[in-house]
């Protein structure tokens, strides 16, 4: 009878799961014992959270098994992994925003599903988690109407209502205040004693604060695992950026140019509602790229977007060579001369299923490639064929879909267009996310030609290697607001860490 | 063998689809009671008979033509239009009205006056739902059936009141003939095939320009196949949905006066004919391209032609050729999502190509 | 006088099929299935109402029970054609609006095809007649209004609260609500997301087809191909306008009804009007208004509404 197990160890033996074109979990193995709280740590796209699906049996695996107590299992869907005590909080929230907190775990709940639903049941059941665990929720309250930790909240008590006694949690404070944090990090240590838990993070204070084990993910692969307590946070980032990257330093003394970009009290707001940006100030000059660090979801995508004109600013300015850019449309700062690597290269930076030739005069069908709209083939023929060539695009020929390219291909076919075209300045997303050591090394060597020929670029990136070593200044990005500004020779792993955690000694 | 097993999985599902719509077609037939042999064989061999009958189906392949162009237009800029019925409607409407105005003048110019006046026609009814989805987000799906409907009263009024044959004692809601100056020729005697023939494939010549040759059509093509990567490259998304709303409408207003002034010569009820949707149909069957629309409406104008056919020389009512063409969406849009489905190719190599890959 | 009378009397008769076809389509988009079909199943439903009384009794009177037969056979219709969608839409996820227009000219089509072969040309039949209750029909205007009509229209009417309880009140209905809103949610929750698809088709279907079947029966007593003449896709809208929300979508069928109704007995009582087709128009351009003025209300659909769900579609 699962229903009474006690997980006294889940155990996961060489887990490999496929995606079309891409290799997720690549011969995963790990284990958490009874109230043992393993750390999941690892760059985007690392394929922690895949993991965890297969785990909760929302994904399949198509190679590799689960073990329960040494006794092998497959679940089929969520409703067997709940069946052995198994529950996660994923890191988008589980919760249909217009119901009521009660029908969202009662969603879950299926012994409270009889003619109509038993909502009083359910209620009994959410009073006894809150007052078990301290975890207050008001159950009559919409979704729609809670503040992300309250949301994060009903989470946990929906999961432990589900009967869960092992928990997985993906990134649990990704969206929180710093208090809402500390919060959750004291609630979670409480929990441990009577619970199993496995939290995917990238913070390595929490990493520290709250885990027994730690498991460090790398495209896929398991390239670390050990006891938290025998490393301290700077051996473990150093491990989880990596070195395997060669990355290309700058080493050329920094130019002393005008200031290009300025960015004052810059107020975005998220898709959700909240300040992603709250009073945000930058300064970029001339020929230098200023990396921005930072836990992604801190407010980059907005500050990318509002820069090129795809979001709304609420206030504050952003001066582009003098002059007031804020809330142009994008082809008004494109106009401007500004250049932008987004940070979804598949869905934003390329139209999918238009060839390469196609995509690279995206910004242009109306400049230098037509005259009096009509497109000149010839000549853009000859220069996507230039341009595959120079910046050494993989494909058969410029007339493949740039949809069906790799990643660092594509990520290519975005560089050439933006370089080649002469911008007056970059903006550039996670670069390298999710790319391989050669198209890494080259798209980094190309950044830093362009800064060399007096170009500014703002570099936001989560990896600190790549920040540091390509970066004149660096400055780091925290809850909407810039942390700090500094030499990039000033820079560590350590330090900047600590700021990316939200930690600032000056304050 | 990456590119074989590829090939296999697509022709196997275009060959499965193929399949599927004349089975279904059969067991409709055989419900019909009547032999599903003789009723397949009429509908393909009838219009090869003889030059006049042939004719009938190059007739339809105009309006289906003209029509599928402007929606191939729209639906490459990611706006679904189904309202060309209506379109045509009012293309037709104000075709009779201008013609009796510019009768005086001499053919040259009356017959592209009328034409235009329709084209304009559609474009304002197309324009309607186009503003309507950019500026309030009102989805284009219902804006565009319930123009259709509006149109379809409106045309009943014009023709039962102001535009009424006023030599027509009996009161059937239709309008005078046209004047001579403004009707389009038959190609050859007897046969029904008229000028506006040269004007369809005029059209899809100028539509494969527009979207494949110019910046314009570049911007709507890349709007509607990602419309965030289109605003990421500066593109006016709004703007160019509606140009191409009115692009699509004027098409189907065109469609619309070319019926009328080469093969109806008058208008009266129910000369849209189900056209709109036919438009739909030939516009997907083509692949979205002018290249594939020309013959695709040459064979959804064999299929239309059968209705007559069917209706002379079988138990089959005409109404099937409707329910085929219904069927023949819901496998398209199927058959295009199961052949862009990579799982499912996966899957297929998985289970016929293992042993080769391993 | 007799204008106000026959109009109200006639709205709550009339309103009843596209108050049971849009409150099915309203399951259909609680569900984020957006079906366009609709039109096509009533047609379907409309055709098989005629079959089966009219192969048993002809153009005469038929036992109650046969006709109730015709109905329910409607809405059997209705269900599979709504299966069929979800083959289309679910399994396959092709997109749905499209789809939708496909299944509509697969499904006038159809019953178009099948009744030329079995029944021929437009045949009218006695149909379920009109009931009054006995006292209270008796009073003066509310009695006519309220109470002249078949036993079959108050049932219709209890269906508004009931499908108030089935959303709100039961397991399937926040189910339902769950994977409209959020499928992602509910499918980590173990619930199947594409089995509450299928299943609110196939409810959606059944009550398009009932109501195309009820057209026949108690309304048009005959049939031809365009029987339904838009009422599919107004109800359609009317889940718009209704906000998806069943007594707003009731009240919306009674006011578009209103306005049909309205439209008809203006032409009886006042011959001399000429313009009665722009009378006409006026429920279709009301739709467009209303959308257009309900950009902000959009939001309180369901937020999956037309989109396939794919589990392992990586976002």
């Amino acid at each position: 009878m699962p229903n009474n197990t006690v997980i006294e160890e889940l155990r996961l033996e060489h887990i490999t799961k496929r995606f079309p074109g891409v290799l997720a979990c690549d011969d995963i193995s790990l284990s958490v014992g009874k109230h043992e709280v393993l750390a999941l740590v690892g760059e985007n796209g690392a394929g922690k959270t895949t993991l965890m699906n297969i785990v909760m049996g929302l994904y399949q695996a198509d190679e590799g098994s689960m073990f329960i107590n040494g006794e092998k299992v497959s679940f089929k869907s969520p409703n067997d992994a709940f069946a052995y005590g198994i529950g996660m909080v994923h890191q988008q929230y589980m919760l249909v925003p217009n119901m009521t907190v009660l029908e969202n775990i009662a969603l879950g709940m299926k012994d409270s599903w009889h003619f109509t639903v038993d909502l009083s049941s359910v209620r009994k059941r959410i009073e006894e988690i809150s007052d078990h665990y301290g975890l207050k929720v008001d159950p009559d309250a919409f979704v729609w109407q809670l503040s992300v930790g309250e949301q994060q909240r009903v989470e946990l008590v929906k999961t432990l209502c589900l009967g869960a006694k092992f928990l997985i949690l993906d990134e649990p404070t990704s969206a929180l205040t710093p208090q809402e944090t500390d919060e959750l990090i004291v609630l979670l240590k409480n929990m441990s004693r009577e619970l199993s838990i496995i939290f995917i993070s990238h913070k390595l204070n929490e990493v520290k604060a709250l885990s027994d084990k730690v498991s460090i993910l790398r495209h896929g692969r398991v390239v670390f695992n050990g006891r938290t307590a025998d490393y301290s946070p700077s051996e473990i980032a150093a491990l989880m950026t990596g070195h395997e990257v060669e990355i290309a330093s700058n080493n050329s003394e920094k130019t002393k140019g005008k200031d290009v970009l300025v960015i004052e009290n810059l107020v975005v707001k998220s898709d959700r509602g909240f300040n992603a940006l709250d009073g945000f100030n930058l300064t970029v000059k001339e020929g230098e790229i200023v990396g921005l660090a930072g836990v992604s979801g801190n407010g980059q995508r907005e500050l990318a977007e509002a820069i090129n004109g795809i979001r709304k600013t609420e206030s504050g300015k952003i001066i582009f060579y003098g002059e007031e850019i804020q809330n142009l449309t994008p082809n008004g700062v494109i106009k401007k001369g500004m250049g932008y690597i987004p940070e979804e290269r598949n869905t934003e930076g390329i139209v999918p299923s238009m060839s390469i030739k196609e995509n690279i005069i995206l910004k242009d069908s109306d400049g230098r490639f037509s005259s009096h709209h009509i497109l000149k083939n010839k000549e853009i023929e000859k220069y996507a064929s230039t341009l595959r060539e120079s910046y050494d695009i993989r494909s058969p020929h410029i007339f493949v879909a740039a949809g069906s390219l790799s990643g660092g291909n594509i990520q290519k076919v975005i560089l050439a267009r933006e370089i080649d075209r002469n911008p007056k300045f970059l903006v550039c997303v996670y670069p390298i996310r999710g790319l391989d050591m050669g198209a890494a090394e080259f798209i980094h060597r190309l950044l830093l030609d362009l800064r060399n020929k007096g170009v500014g670029i703002l570099l936001i990136s989560e990896e600190l290697e790549e920040i540091m070593n390509l970066s004149d200044r660096i400055a780091v990005i925290f809850k909407g607001k810039n942390q700090k500004m500094m030499d990039a020779k000033e820079a560590t792993t350590d330090k900047l860490g600590i700021l990316m955690a939200g930690v600032n000694d000056e304050d | 063998m990456k590119i074989n097993h590829k090939i296999i999985f697509k022709v196997s599902v275009i060959l499965a689809a193929v399949l599927v719509a004349l089975l279904v077609g059969a067991i409709m037939i055989l419900a019909t009671g009547e032999s599903v042999f003789k009723t397949y064989s009429i509908i393909i061999t009838m219009p090869f008979s003889n030059f006049r009958t042939f004719s009938e189906v190059l007739v339809r392949m105009i309006p289906l033509t003209i029509i599928a162009l402007g929606i191939c237009v729209s639906s490459r800029c990611g706006i679904n239009n189904i309202g060309a019925e209506g379109q045509m409607a009012m293309g037709i409407i104000a075709t009779t009205a201008v013609a009796f105005v510019v009768a005086p003048l001499p053919r040259f110019i009356a017959i592209p006056i009328a034409v235009l006046v329709g084209a304009i026609a559609g474009g304002i009814w197309g324009f309607i739902p186009g503003i309507l989805k950019a500026k309030l987000d009102v989805s284009e799906l219902l804006s565009t059936v319930m123009l259709n409907y509006a149109a379809a009263q409106f045309y009943a009024f014009m023709i039962r009141v102001p535009l009424i044959d006023p030599n027509e004692k009996t009161g059937t809601p239709m309008s005078a003939r046209l004047p001579e100056s403004t009707v389009l020729h038959k190609l050859f005697k007897g046969a029904a095939v008229h000028q506006g023939i040269f004007l369809a494939l005029v059209l899809a010549l100028i539509v494969y320009i527009l979207l494949w040759k110019t910046s314009w059509g570049y911007k709507m093509r890349a709007s509607g196949a990602r419309q965030r990567a289109a605003k990421y490259g500066g593109i006016n998304v709004s703007k160019y949905l509606i140009i191409a709303m009115i692009i699509s409408g004027a098409c189907a207003g065109m469609a619309g006066s070319v019926e009328l002034m080469g093969n109806q010569g008058r208008a009266m009820e129910g000369i849209t004919g189900g056209y709109g949707f036919s438009g739909i149909v030939v516009a997907l069957f083509g692949g979205l391209h002018p290249a594939g629309i020309i013959p695709a409406a040459f064979f959804f104008g064999i299929l239309l032609y059968a209705q007559v056919n069917l209706q002379i020389l079988t138990s089959v009512p005409p109404n099937l050729v409707e329910a085929l063409q219904g069927l023949i969406i819901l496998i398209i849009v199927a058959v295009q999502m199961i052949l862009s489905n990579q799982y499912l190719e996966e899957k297929f190599r998985k289970k016929f190509f293992s042993k080769k890959e391993a | 006088m007799d204008l106000i009378l026959n109009t109200l009397t006639l709205t709550i008769r009339f309103s009843v099929a596209l108050m049971i076809a849009s409150m099915g389509e309203m399951f259909n988009q609680k569900a984020g299935i957006f079906n366009l079909g609709c039109e096509g199943i009533m047609t379907m439903g409309a055709f098989l109402g005629l079959l089966i009384p009219f192969s048993y009794g002809g153009a005469g009177s038929v036992p109650f029970g046969i006709n109730l037969l015709g109905l329910l056979s409607g809405a059997a219709a209705g269900a599979l054609m709504g299966l069929l969608f979800g083959i289309i839409v679910i399994t396959f996820r092709a997109p749905q609006g499209i789809a939708g227009i496909g299944l509509q000219m697969f499904g006038v089509g159809l019953a178009g095809t099948l009744f030329r072969s079995y029944i021929g040309g437009s045949q009218s039949i006695t149909g379920i007649t009109a009931y009054p209750i006995p006292v209270l029909s008796k009073i003066p205007v509310v009695g006519q209004i309220l109470f002249t009509h078949n036993p079959i229209i108050y049932i219709c009417y209890a269906l508004v609260p009931l499908a108030w309880f089935i959303i709100y009140k039961t397991p399937w209905g926040m189910k339902v609500r769950a994977v409209g809103t959020h499928p992602r949610a509910a499918d980590s929750l173990g619930i199947n997301v594409s089995r509450v698809r299928y299943q609110s088709l196939a409810l959606g279907g059944a009550m398009a087809g009932f109501a195309g079947a009820f057209l026949t029966l108690c309304q048009a007593k005959m049939f031809t191909a365009e029987i339904i003449n838009g009422r599919g896709f107004i109800a359609v809208a009317l889940v718009y306008f209704g906000q998806w929300h069943p007594v707003k979508i009731f009240l919306g069928a009674l006011l578009f009804t209103f306005a049909q109704v309205l439209q008809t007995q203006i032409q009886i009582f006042v011959p001399s009007f000429q313009y009665y087709e722009f009378l006409t128009m006026l429920p279709y351009i009301l739709v467009i208004v209303v959308l257009a003025f309900n950009k902000e209300s959009n939001k309180l659909g369901p937020a999956a509404l037309g989109k396939p769900f794919n589990r392992e579609m990586r976002i």
